[in-house]
């Protein structure tokens, strides 16, 4: 479980920063990595685990950023991707953005917080809110505090959540106004076959919170229909036992952002699918047909919007012309993609799209059979049919303001043709 | 040495950049001149220049320039009092240190200095920099250091040090045998903190030294749910080992108790029988210690730290009982749904796991169903799992599945499903033909990789087939036309060969076409083509006289050389020209027409689970570099006793850490325990349900306690052993003896009593030999337990635990003491305790937890709250009515009481099918109260406040209780929570009542005399709570 040393590399195999946490690694470790990372179709290809002689590369790809990490002996590889991860989530925390050039002009707190995280290759605090009291975000305001005080944006004193028993949350938080807002996000994947079938479709979804509470609230959140929650994670502020027992989510927040619980509703369950989508694509003598239907179902009444249809064409595919009843529509003759923006869904207007693509003369894909990819967005509607109960505080006086957000988006929605 | 190797690295390293032509290197004068500047802002002294020094210093560190020049400066700077100039200083330092060795050496003063700073953090970091530095020559301060802050006060350098215990080990392997010394010291650490950085180091440092975990094993289980993330997945690593070494395979015993179970059944009445059986397989096959591991670890399948999840399931996977692994799958699918990285590998795990138990993940296997968006890996993963998991129920589902991928455009992955169609063709018997079928269909398409990856199976199939295959050798030769695949051609061509003589006509009528295009086959193909020649030959050689010789003569002068040696063997073996027969020929049948054994079609996962899941190695099926094997289980388990904690000290610490307090209370209610058991083995013998209530209860509580047993509990255990030795045909009197022993032996009432009640239930619990069970009852009792257990897991789980605090270990929460509000004779039956479980309030009220208990044989029906009798402002409110509790079971229901911070009881009655029964509960005093946390400065400014008149204070001697041991008594008499003072012998606690919420603080100094006062606007309560305290700390 040892991380000798991760490297931040670019699009372009540029590595733009190192950090070492025992012996120091030479960069030329990573040329194994740039020949996956060549050799890979996309960057997702990329294996995240390459061995060299000496050394095991473990890597994720992250907003067009990849980080390797050398290490050594036997470790577990989710162990060593799940910190990685971990690292860039607390960078996006720190600059809102974990890009390459967010990195590079912060670069001497990435470097103090790859400190902080890691000891001798080990986590050592990876907690968001100890690392804010440590070492101070780079936001206008510290800066301008620092200018103007220069006082440090490194803290002299441990902070006290590190050996309290909630270490997620600071101490002595204050708000004027104190608000907590949860945002229920469900994605849905679903395959679809060309007879209109569900072949398979699951949930997940988070709750994301953005809490902002004085003191130590100890809130507790009750659902209406806890009993499709069978497979939940949960941050660890929330405490296991109320929930086996009484299906209430009780928990002392973390200060901010943070992600309250992910639950997963499976294949077995009945899911309800919110779009259709027909859809007809053949290719014969020379010519491809297009056909597509796409309107609303089971939304109880929500309109479905950003709808964005996609079919990646087959690479012999030239050109394409089509007429649609609503939206525009794009081919990247580069990428062979077809896209079509639909937008909202207006009830009594029915999106179609028909017309035909062009193969160069000879060419044949009979046997071709694009997948169609569907995106959309559903505001005010859990797909899944969770709903908040009630939301109370406790242990604190003043009134929150309190809001619930539901949102269902298509994740791997796609229909076969 | 290690550190000379790592020196040409740093070289090549600092190289690099230099023609990469980074950005900063302009020419050498400009960067001489850039590093002037640095030179003269470091000598400054002043703190703004210095740290704009450092920060481009350590910028170009980060970007892997070359700033070691830079050295002497640098190491002047760590003096400087500002904390950033000093954190960035000491990055630097680490850097370079091995290079500049001597320099380096200046430095250490500072840090040595530094780990006596009164600033816990500063300690910490400079024992991390000083343990960082890999200079040989200060091995022995390293070395001093670590053995000093082993013991320090703040877990959070604690922690540090055992992150620094590997880094001295890698420095100095000789320094082993001390540091193995200073790892057992650390490993008895009580506080969470430090738990999993300490486990870590053991794993680098002595992994096999599994008898330093005996001791821990148990409270190691206790906490692992409050360990942080990375900690649990080094505990729970550590764990699995020790339970390979430890404990025999549960599965293997599950077998054997199988076949008990048959037996006894067939002679049902036969009680003889039914003993010998439980002699000779205990119940539960799973060793207590083990369960308690599994048990531990089961709810941390809902952690977010997919890591965490995994390690979780590869316990289970190697450790669990056949049928638990079952609980890990809904877990790792939705896994699958997280990052990219993380679905490779979980799928990889899972497909080792699919290929040992296909039903593991029959239900879910829609979650397998391949994405258009996938990536060819994850495909290929997710294809190999739905072929492992293929059934005859589901197999019609697959299928139709396949069919789409079949035509993907990745041929890949469209060549691995025909293979997998391939597999499930063979190994269901019911799907053979359709399977045959489709793929003679898709035999026919146009794409080369399916067509020739088809052929290839169904060669494969037919092999392993008796039917008839004529009809379908006779299709595929005519694909000899427009197949170009070469192995498939050469496929083809065998099959001609193999079944030559099934299809006598064709084999001629192959063999000219194919000697036509001869020359231009590729060389497997032409392999074939001899092959066949010769099987053809060998049956019939009347047709192919001509045709023969004319392939064998265009062999010979084949480039290939294993063309042309096949050539030759094939003409000597059969002389198809010469005259005179060879003295081979009549061998030549079995040379070439022998039945050849069917190919096995089978995962290539099959056996992968030889490497541990989850690991590297298991990722790359290939031992990596420092994997440790898993051990295969004992055939008989080592003496169990071992984890048996003699002192009692770390016992108490886990009543501390845990939030449940079962512990603690134990003196209580073993007390009640014990009491009744007295009255109830009187009586025992006709009601049976009765005793085995009695005896699930008290193993349902000592599993809880199983980790706070004394030596005396050892030697119960062997006692009981003895006993069973001793007199194993009668087991049931001996029994009953042996509880009668038992009674004598207790000393009647209060907290002796209880330590020996004890004893005789983990003895149950710790060796299953144990015939007190009585028969046929003996099935609820695991369950039970596991339930206790889930709730004390929770409680680990809730933030209430284990306040890493400096000095000594505090608890925050709640001691939950049982209370008995119906006992069983006066209540029909139903024996209802309740207990405060200090969690959940709800504005304003104290939630009571009661756990209602069946005693009877019948069911207790509509059992509910009803009359409720409440005075004061005393507010009230009840569960639902409960519609039934079966007997020998128990449900726990909470109610929430308003006592409006007074002391009158509430007073209701509860009802249920056995009639009306009153009840009353009267809280302590210190259960009126909720906890609340709050700083020190706060604690204080509070405290100012509430004087005079607010303020009750008094005084009782200690009787040589360290500061540990009272703030606990203090949390267990009442709800409060710690506030950490950094004053010492001072203990600060704080709450609110629970109805008008008004603070109450309690401060206790500890010394020879304590002092004690309460400071409070509830006047009334803080009296009562400060006489409750004295009395607990003079007792």
């Amino acid at each position: 479980m040892l991380i000798n040393s991760i490297f931040f590399i670019n699009h372009s195999g540029d590595i733009f920063l190192e950090k070492h946490w025992r012996s120091i690694v030479s960069r030329s470790v990573c040329d194994q990595f740039f020949d996956a990372q060549t050799k890979a179709p996309t960057p997702e290809d990329v294996p995240p685990i390459i061995t060299t002689n000496k050394n095991y590369l473990i890597s994720i790809y992250r907003e067009k950023i990849y980080l390797v990490a050398v290490t050594q002996m036997e470790v577990q590889p989710l162990f060593v991707i799940e910190f990685m991860h971990r690292v860039m989530d607390t960078f996006t925390e720190y600059f809102d953005e974990c890009t390459e050039s967010a990195i590079k002009d912060n670069i001497i707190v990435v470097y103090q917080l790859l400190e902080e995280m890691l000891d001798n290759g080990f986590p050592l605090a990876t907690e968001l809110n100890i690392l804010t009291e440590l070492i101070k975000p780079p936001t206008i305001i510290n800066k301008a505090v620092s200018m103007v005080t220069g006082k440090e944006g490194v803290s002299s004193v441990l902070p006290g959540s590190q050996l309290s028993n909630v270490p997620w949350r600071r101490q002595g938080v204050k708000y004027a106004n104190n608000e907590a807002y949860f945002d229920c996000i469900e994605d849905v994947d679903a395959i679809i076959d060309a007879s209109g079938t569900v072949v398979s479709a699951e949930i997940h979804g988070n709750i994301n919170c953005n809490v902002h509470l004085s003191g130590m609230p100890d809130l507790s959140m009750s659902f209406i229909n806890p009993r499709l929650l069978d497979d939940v994670s949960f941050h660890p502020c929330v405490r296991l036992k109320r929930w086996e027992n009484e299906k209430i989510l009780s928990f002392v927040p973390p200060d901010g952002c943070f992600v309250l619980m992910s639950y997963h509703i499976s294949t077995q369950n009945q899911v309800a699918i919110p779009v259709y989508v027909r859809a007809m694509i053949n290719f014969k003598d020379g010519m491809g047909k297009v056909d597509i239907t796409v309107g609303p179902k089971q939304t109880l009444g929500k309109t479905v919007d950003n709808v964005v249809i996609t079919v990646p064409m087959p690479k012999e595919v030239t050109g394409c012309s089509m007429t649609t009843s609503v939206g525009t529509y794009t081919f990247d003759p580069v990428s062979k993609q077809l896209r079509w923006d639909i937008g909202k869904i207006q009830p009594l207007k029915v999106p179609t799209m028909r017309g035909s693509c062009t193969l160069p003369a000879g060419a044949q894909c009979k046997d071709a059979h694009p997948t169609i990819h569907v995106d959309f967005k559903i505001m005010q509607l859990a797909v899944s049919g969770l709903k908040v109960n009630r939301l109370d505080m406790f242990n604190e006086n003043y009134k929150p303001f309190k809001g619930v957000k539901y949102i269902t988006k298509a994740g791997n929605f796609q229909v076969r043709t | 040495m290690a550190g000379m190797g790592a020196f040409v690295a740093q070289y090549d390293n600092n190289r690099g950049p230099d023609q990469q032509g980074t950005p900063g290197f302009m020419g050498s004068n400009l960067f001489f001149k850039g590093h002037q500047t640095l030179k003269e802002q470091l000598q400054s002294m002043k703190d703004k220049e210095m740290l704009e020094a450092m920060r481009k210093i350590v910028e170009m560190v980060a970007k892997g320039q070359d700033v070691s020049d830079l050295f002497p400066d640098v190491v002047k700077a760590v003096v400087s009092k500002s904390t950033e100039v000093k954190k960035l200083v000491y990055m630097y330092l680490v850097r370079y240190a091995e290079e500049q060795q001597d320099l380096a050496l200046l430095s250490i003063s500072t840090f040595q200095k530094g780990l006596k700073d009164p600033n816990q953090l500063i300690r910490a970091s400079a024992l991390r920099v000083l343990s960082s530095i890999r200079v040989q020559m200060i091995v022995p301060i390293m070395m001093l250091a670590i053995k000093d802050s082993v013991s320090d006060l703040s877990p959070y350098v604690r922690k540090t040090a055992a992150h620094a215990i590997p880094k001295l080990y890698s420095l100095d392997p000789d320094q082993g045998e001390q540091l193995i010394d200073v790892v057992e010291k650390l490993l008895q650490d009580k506080t969470t903190l430090v738990a999993g950085s300490a486990v870590m180091a053991f794993e680098q440092l002595c992994p096999s030294r599994i008898d330093l975990i005996h001791k821990n094993y148990r409270r190691l289980c206790a906490i692992v749910a409050d360990i942080d993330e990375w900690g649990q997945c080094a505990v729970i690593n550590m764990l699995t080992r020790y339970a390979r070494t430890q404990f025999v395979d549960p599965n293997r015993k599950t077998e054997e108790k199988d076949s008990d179970e048959e037996t006894s059944e067939d002679s049902e009445d036969s009680e003889e029988n039914f003993m010998n059986s439980l002699q000779s397989g205990p119940i539960d096959a799973v060793d207590p210690d083990l369960r308690l591991l599994l048990q531990a670890c089961r709810p941390l399948l809902q952690s977010r730290n997919s890591a965490v999840v995994m390690q979780v399931a590869q316990l289970f996977y190697h450790c669990a009982p056949e049928g638990e692994i079952v609980h890990v799958v809904k877990a790792l699918i939705r896994l699958l749904k997280s990052k990219r990285e993380t679905q490779v590998i979980v799928l990889t795990n899972i497909t080792t796991m699919s290929a040992k138990y296909r039903k593991l993940f029959e239900l879910h296997m829609k979650s397998f169903f391949v994405n258009a968006s996938d990536p060819t890996n994850v495909r290929l993963l997710k294809l190999e799992i739905l072929t492992n998991i293929a059934t005859e129920t589901n197999i019609s589902v697959l299928l139709r599945e396949f069919q789409t991928y079949v035509y993907s455009s990745d041929k890949e992955f469209a060549a691995a499903t025909v293979h997998a169609i391939g597999r499930c063709a063979a190994e269901i018997s019911e799907v053979t033909d359709v399977c045959m079928h489709g793929l003679m269909n898709l035999i026919s398409t146009k794409d080369d990789t399916v067509v020739g990856e088809s052929v290839i199976v169904i060669k494969k199939l037919l092999q392993m087939q008796a039917s008839d295959k004529s009809g379908i050798i006779k299709r595929m030769t005519r694909l000899l036309t427009t197949v170009t695949v070469p192995l498939a051609r050469a496929s083809i061509l065998w099959l001609v060969g193999e079944y030559v003589e099934k299809v006598p006509k064709l084999a001629p009528d192959v063999l000219r076409k194919m000697a036509k295009s001869f020359a231009d086959e590729e060389d497997i193909v032409k392999l074939q083509i001899l092959n066949l020649a010769a099987k053809a030959w060998i049956v019939n050689n009347k047709k192919i006289t001509l045709l023969v010789p004319y392939i064998l003569a265009q062999a010979k002068y084949d480039l290939n050389y294993d063309i042309r040696d096949r050539e030759r063997f094939i003409r000597k073996v059969l002389c198809p020209n010469s005259e005179n027969p060879s003295p081979l020929e009549k061998y030549a049948k079995k040379f070439f027409m022998t039945s050849k054994p069917p190919p096995n079609l089978r995962s290539t996962f099959k056996n992968r689970d030889e490497y541990q899941l989850g690991s590297l190695s298991h990722m790359l099926n290939s031992n990596a570099i420092g994997y440790q094997p898993l051990p295969s289980f004992p055939e008989v388990a080592p003496d169990s006793s071992v984890r048996t904690v003699v002192d009692t000290s770390w016992a108490a610490q886990a009543r501390e850490s845990r939030s449940s307090s079962a512990s603690a209370t134990n003196h209580k209610t073993k007390g009640f325990y014990s009491s009744e058991g007295d009255t109830d083995e009187e009586d025992s013998d006709e009601e049976d349900s009765d005793s085995e209530d009695e005896e699930s209860d008290s193993e349902e509580e000592s599993d809880e306690e199983s980790d706070e047993e004394s030596d005396e509990d050892s030697s119960e255990e062997e006692d009981s052993n003895e006993e069973e030795s001793d007199k194993e045909e009668d087991e049931s009197s001996d029994e009953d003896s042996s509880s009668e022993e038992e009674v004598v032996k207790k000393p009647p009432p209060k907290t002796k009593t209880s330590k020996k009640a004890k004893p005789a239930a983990t003895a149950t619990l710790l060796d299953f030999d144990e015939p007190s069970a009585p028969p046929n009852v003996t099935a609820p009792t695991v369950p039970q337990s596991s339930v206790t257990l889930d709730e004390l897991l929770g409680d680990f789980g809730t933030m209430s635990v284990d306040p890493a605090s400096s000095g000594p270990n505090y608890s925050l929460d709640s001691v939950r003491v049982t209370h008995d509000l119906l006992h069983r004779m006066s209540g029909g039956g139903l024996a209802v305790q309740y207990s405060f479980p200090r969690s959940g309030t709800i504005s304003g009220a104290v939630p009571i937890s009661l756990v209602l208990n069946n005693t009877t044989d019948q069911p207790i029906t509509d059992v509910k709250v009803d009359d409720i009798d409440l005075k004061g402002g005393v507010e009230f409110s009840g569960f639902d009515s409960i519609p039934m509790i079966s007997p020998g079971q128990s449900t726990q229901v909470g109610i929430n009481i308003n006592f409006n911070d007074t002391l009158q009881p509430a007073k209701f009655t509860l009802c249920s099918s056995k009639g009306r029964f009153p009840c009353k509960i009267q809280p302590p005093v210190g259960e009126l109260l909720s906890p609340f946390v709050v700083i020190e400065s706060d604690f204080d400014s509070m405290k100012g406040k509430l004087s005079g008149m607010h303020e009750v204070t008094g005084e009782c001697g200690n009787c040589g209780k360290d500061p540990g041991t009272i703030s606990q008594l203090v949390s267990e008499t009442a709800a409060t929570s710690i506030c950490f003072s950094a004053e010492t012998n001072c203990l600060k606690f704080a709450s609110k009542t629970a109805a008008q919420e008004k603070t109450l603080l309690i401060t206790l100094n500890v010394g020879e005399i304590i002092k004690i006062s309460v400071n409070s606007e509830a006047v009334v309560l803080g009296s009562m709570i400060l006489k409750d305290i004295i009395k607990v700390i003079e007792a």
